[in-house]
């Protein structure tokens, strides 16, 4: 079970968030012209990369934030976590 | 039954106390303090079951938890348990215990007709035979294999004893109570820190309860209990034995088994049997010990046969003499100690030592003791059936190859020791790459990967010396890291034999002309031939090695076989071991229960329950409940001798005439709240939102991004910034998330606030045609009339003090009003409406009735939105917005989405206007068609239709816009139905919508 730290709530185990995907994915502006592949990449294609990830997380049972966790997905090490509107650098 | 193997005095078992128990249908006594094993062979009971594959005899070979045979089924309390092994299970009075995997008795097994065909059981038997025919499968093999299988019977009752989960943080976490667990706990404890000592067996003191040593001028286990009686006392630690830490996880989350039950004949009340704690700790110690590896050598699995540390332990712990006329076979000083033990207790042993010319300060004291030593000697074979009788023995070349002549010498048990394996197990499960000592010939822990440190034996340190000082200063240093604080604490004076090296030889060849089987895996019978013909058939990879032969894979998971099964293969291929490398070890390090697992998530409590307000109202009144996710909703309420489809067809006829009162509190309710709120819903779903006037509802469907249907509900304005939205009972929590999503990743720049208010609301749907006048009734000051509450309209009122909120809005398809009120009045609302609603014929109605009116109006519920579907599907492509965007809209020009013969819900009625359509259905065109028919559509609900008295049914079939007409079959082959139907608007009853708004 993985030890997340919220950035709101400090460290709390993995049962009280749930998984959110993939957090360098960006929705498509609304209103805005795109093709159907830049649509396809946004609502489906995924990297499932294997190593240093930036994945999304809601603190359900919790604040109910959605965060933002640097994880490697092999090893599961997590080097750290942000709020969902904060810079990364 | 005289106990005559146990000696006069010693052990540290109470003598006090005798227990009877049963083994087989046997009583036999032991004493309070035995584990099953020592106190069988006090009795002289060594054969105890039959192995997996040749059902060869089997005894003990073990003292402890890397027993692989003595496996038996429990009975305790008037409940029966498999997989227990007789060397963990503590006596208790009244225990019974029988043998596993033998038929009709252990003495007489009909099974071990299989150790005679041993030669068509080689490895990969199972694989190579029973893949033809294909059809023998069911019939004929696996029922065999069945019988033949298996390591006793579960029960088939349900569990009633009680299991619990513990979430548990900590500073230090050690697992093993040895010397280095001890030594590790005190020094931490000192400085300040949180310590959990995690032990397996019921004593503390692991290796130092067996061994002749002495620590600060007392013996090993005085300086082990002095230890452990400080330590409980300290506030800062816990001490816990019985309890096996089985598995190393993510982020030093580590998980222990406690057996708090399983050593009394009864649980106590308001015990658990098991406890399964959840362990986060800052830093780890790993001091789980070594395990005696066995030598390799004929019949080497015949009872009688077994580890020399298991032997000193039933000698020192139980007073135990696990024969009279021992020969000690070992490659290292271990067996010395063995020897000597027996030796002082008046026992001769006879040592055979494979090294030439050892010379150690213990074999001095056997050399002194008088025992008789054969150097460069080995055993051969073990004689005898059921128990050894005999051993074949012979001098061995100094090159380990030839024998010399084979003499046979009397002897009743065989203790072997091929020097130490670290138990690894834990620091291998966090990550850690183990790494090859040469000079011990095993595996120890590589670089830490998590906060884990691995000390004493289990690291393949093998004096004690070494291991306590490494100790100290562990769980020194690392509780200073923590807690800040640094006591000094007083290394003690050790005394301890020394020994010399180990011999690197563990498998005694074949003498000439004989082909005793030479064991590896003693639970799965997997011997040095199997491995060879493994490897002669190509397999290369010792996890395909494992898999093909079986080897390791017993419930004992290989703990006395996997380094001698590696040593073989690196042999044979002529590799060293690490080269070969070993097979993952996976959590559990031992069988864990599933109770244990499951804890106290059973039953009722496997999920939450919730329940509205009325609910007690419901119950008194013969309420009849269903599972709606975690609530629990009235499906009917039963009337007299009514049935499930009387009591439904009788309470919505009486909405469709009359008046109904329906729970619906479960419906998910959000508040939102914001100047950009208008904007945030507009967003989400499909149709325009930015225009709604303040006291007005309307309904919205919302969409994934990829375009398939999430749910539908109402929103209502309640005030300019203030919106009441309404999801359905199922997608609540999804739809909140849903939202929270959005406002907190995608659009943050909108100024809205969103939060559920489900539980803060009782509903109440009032519908039917007399439904006006009951709400004339319940809010007399209000103007309900059609024009003072248009369909679609809201309100705020009170109902007789209580604050209410009106919605006039339908499912039923009725003219309808929902009416909210704070949760707590929610039965002052409920029985002031039936109370008010006598006059008018009102009934309550329940789920079934409820779906009854919705499908036969056609309205779409959680069977048409089913995560497949489209607005087109189900008939709400009216509500997408042309002139805005929304969550889902740019997916819905996908191929498939504006395929001209798109499925499409209808309605389905039977030709015969009488049989059933079971749901899930399918609908074909031909019902004699070849398999597999091609299948046009599903039912998705049935009812029977209220309004015209026949079956009804809705359905998402292909084209079904132009299907309206067709005749079709519907075809249930798991009901062996086949039913012929035609194809009807989805709109059964009113289709013009005029009721809703009368």
């Amino acid at each position: 079970m993985l030890h997340i730290k919220c950035p709101h709530c400090g460290m709390r185990s993995q049962n009280e968030f749930s998984y959110g995907g993939d957090a360098s994915v960006k929705r498509p502006e609304l209103n805005k012209e795109i093709s159907d592949e830049e649509w396809d990449n946004f609502v489906y294609n995924r990297k499932s990369l294997r190593g240093k990830h930036l994945e999304l997380w809601q603190h359900l049972f919790g604040c109910r934030q959605w965060i933002k966790v640097e994880r490697d997905t092999a090893t599961h090490e997590i080097f750290n976590t942000y709020k969902a509107d904060e810079e990364i650098t | 039954m005289s106990q005559k193997f146990r000696l006069e005095n010693g052990g540290l078992i109470n003598r006090d106390k005798k227990l009877s128990f049963k083994f087989n249908g046997k009583t036999y006594y032991g004493y309070e303090g035995d584990t099953l094993a020592s106190a069988l062979i006090a009795n002289g009971v060594h054969l105890i079951g039959r192995s997996f594959k040749y059902h060869r005899p089997r005894g003990f070979f073990g003292a402890g938890v890397d027993e692989p045979y003595a496996i038996v089924q429990l009975y305790r309390n008037n409940e029966t348990e498999p997989n227990i092994k007789a060397t963990e299970q503590e006596l208790f009075e009244g225990l019974e215990a029988k043998s596993v995997n033998c038929w009709p008795s252990v003495n007489f097994d009909i099974g071990a007709i299989n150790n005679f065909l041993k030669i068509f059981l080689p490895a990969g038997f199972y694989y190579k035979t029973f893949m033809w025919p294909k059809s023998f499968w069911y019939r004929v093999y696996e029922p065999f294999i069945r019988k033949a299988a298996g390591l006793g019977v579960a029960s088939t009752k349900h569990d009633k004893e009680r299991y619990e989960h513990k979430y548990e943080y900590c500073d230090l976490l050690i697992a093993g109570s040895g010397p280095s667990g001890l030594a590790s706990a005190y020094a931490a404890a000192k400085n300040g820190a949180r310590v959990i000592l995690a032990e397996d067996k019921p004593r503390f003191g692991g290796s130092l309860l067996t061994s002749d040593v002495n620590i600060g001028n007392q013996s090993g286990e005085d300086w082990a209990n002095s230890i452990i009686s400080e330590l409980k006392e300290m506030p800062n630690v816990v001490v816990k034995n019985r309890s096996q830490v089985f598995g190393y996880y993510d982020h030093n989350m580590l998980v222990m088994s406690e057996k708090v039950s399983d050593h009394l004949p009864k649980t106590k009340k308001h015990h658990p049997k098991q406890r399964l704690w959840y362990i986060r700790a800052k830093e780890v110690l790993i001091s789980s010990g070594s395990i005696e590896r066995p030598l390799v050598f004929g019949n080497n699995d015949t009872p009688g046969v077994m580890l020399s540390s298991a032997a000193k332990e039933y000698l020192k712990v139980y007073g135990v003499l696990v024969g009279k006329n021992p020969l000690v076979f070992t490659n290292n000083d271990s067996g010395y100690e063995t020897a000597i033990e027996f030796k002082k207790n008046g026992v001769n042993p006879i040592i055979l030592d494979s090294r030439v010319n050892p010379q150690s300060e213990i074999i001095d004291e056997a050399i002194n003791l008088g025992i008789k030593i054969k150097f460069s000697h080995v055993v051969v074979a073990a004689q005898g059936y059921k128990k050894v009788s005999s051993a074949d023995i012979a001098k061995i070349s100094d090159d380990k190859k030839q024998l010399g002549t084979i003499e046979n010498i009397k002897c009743d048990c065989i203790c072997v020791s091929g020097f130490w394996t670290p138990t690894i197990h834990l620091a291998s499960q966090s990550g850690n790459k183990t790494k090859f000592k040469e000079e011990i010939d095993a595996f120890v822990p590589g670089t830490s990967k998590q906060k884990e440190t691995t000390l004493g034996a289990a690291n393949g340190i093998f004096t004690l010396e070494e291991t306590l000082k490494d100790s100290f200063i562990a769980g020194q240093d690392l509780s200073k890291k923590i807690t800040n604080n640094d006591n000094k604490i007083s290394f003690p004076n050790v005394v301890e034999k020394k020994s010399s090296q180990h011999d690197k030889f563990w498998c005694v060849p074949l003498p000439k002309g004989k082909s005793y089987k030479r064991f590896l895996d003693f639970q799965n019978d997997v011997a040095v031939s199997d491995i060879e013909i493994a490897l002669k058939e190509g397999y290369r990879s010792i996890e395909h090695v494992k898999r093909y032969t079986t080897l390791g894979m017993a419930t004992d998971q290989g703990k006395t076989s996997n380094l001698n099964g590696l040593q073989l293969v690196s042999d044979i291929e002529n590799k060293v071991v690490p080269a070969v490398g070993h097979t993952t070890f996976r959590p559990p390090y031992t069988p864990i229960s599933i109770g244990a697992i499951v804890g106290r998530e059973v039953g009722k409590h496997s999920k939450p329950t919730r329940k509205s307000p009325m609910h007690s109202w419901h119950e008194k009144n013969n309420a009849v409940f269903v599972d709606a996710g975690v609530w629990l909703r009235p499906r009917y309420y039963k009337q007299g001798s009514e049935t499930l489809f009387e009591a439904s067809k009788r309470e919505a006829k009486n909405v469709r005439t009359n008046v109904g009162v329906c729970d619906v509190t479960t419906l998910g309710k959000i508040d939102i709240k914001g100047p950009d709120a208008a904007e945030l819903l507009n967003r989400v779903y499909t149709n325009a939102w930015l225009k709604l006037p303040v006291g007005k509802a309307r309904y919205g469907v919302m969409l994934r991004e990829d375009g398939i249907v999430m749910d539908d509900g109402t929103t209502t304005r309640i005030s300019e910034n203030h919106y009441h939205m309404t999801t359905t009972t199922a997608q609540a929590a999804n739809v909140l998330s849903h939202l929270e999503y959005y406002l907190q990743l995608v659009w943050p720049e909108l100024n809205v606030n969103v939060v559920s208010t489900t539980e803060q609301w009782a509903g109440a749907a009032i519908a039917g045609p007399k439904s006006r006048k009951l709400l004339e009734k319940l809010f007399p000051n209000n103007d309900v009339s059609n024009e003072g509450l248009p369909f679609m309209g809201y309100m705020e009122s009170e109902l007789f003090g209580v604050k209410a909120r009106i919605f006039r809005i339908s499912f039923s398809g009725e003219l309808a009003y929902e009416v909210n009120v704070e949760s707590d009045n929610g039965l002052f609302m409920w029985e002031k409406i039936i109370e008010l609603g006598q006059e008018l014929q009102v009934q309550p109605y329940g789920t079934e009735a409820l779906s009854t009116l919705r499908i036969e109006m056609g309205h779409v519920a959680g069977s048409e939105l089913d995560g497949r579907t489209i607005s087109y599907d189900t008939s709400l492509e009216g509500l997408i917005s042309k002139k805005k965007d929304f969550i889902g809209k740019r997916s819905l020009n996908r191929e498939a989405f504006t395929s001209s013969d798109r499925q499409k819900i209808v309605g389905v009625v039977p030709l015969d206007k009488k049989t059933s359509i079971p749901e899930g259905s399918h609908l074909v065109k031909d019902a004699q068609a070849p398999l597999p028919n091609k299948k046009l559509g599903h039912i998705s609900a049935s009812c029977w239709s209220v309004e015209h008295d026949n079956p009804f049914s809705l359905a998402i079939l292909k084209d079904g816009k132009n299907m309206i007409g067709e005749k079709l079959f519907v075809m249930s082959p798991l009901k062996n139905k086949v039913i012929p139907v035609e194809i009807v608007s989805s709109h059964y009853v009113d289709p013009k919508g005029e009721r809703v708004r009368s």
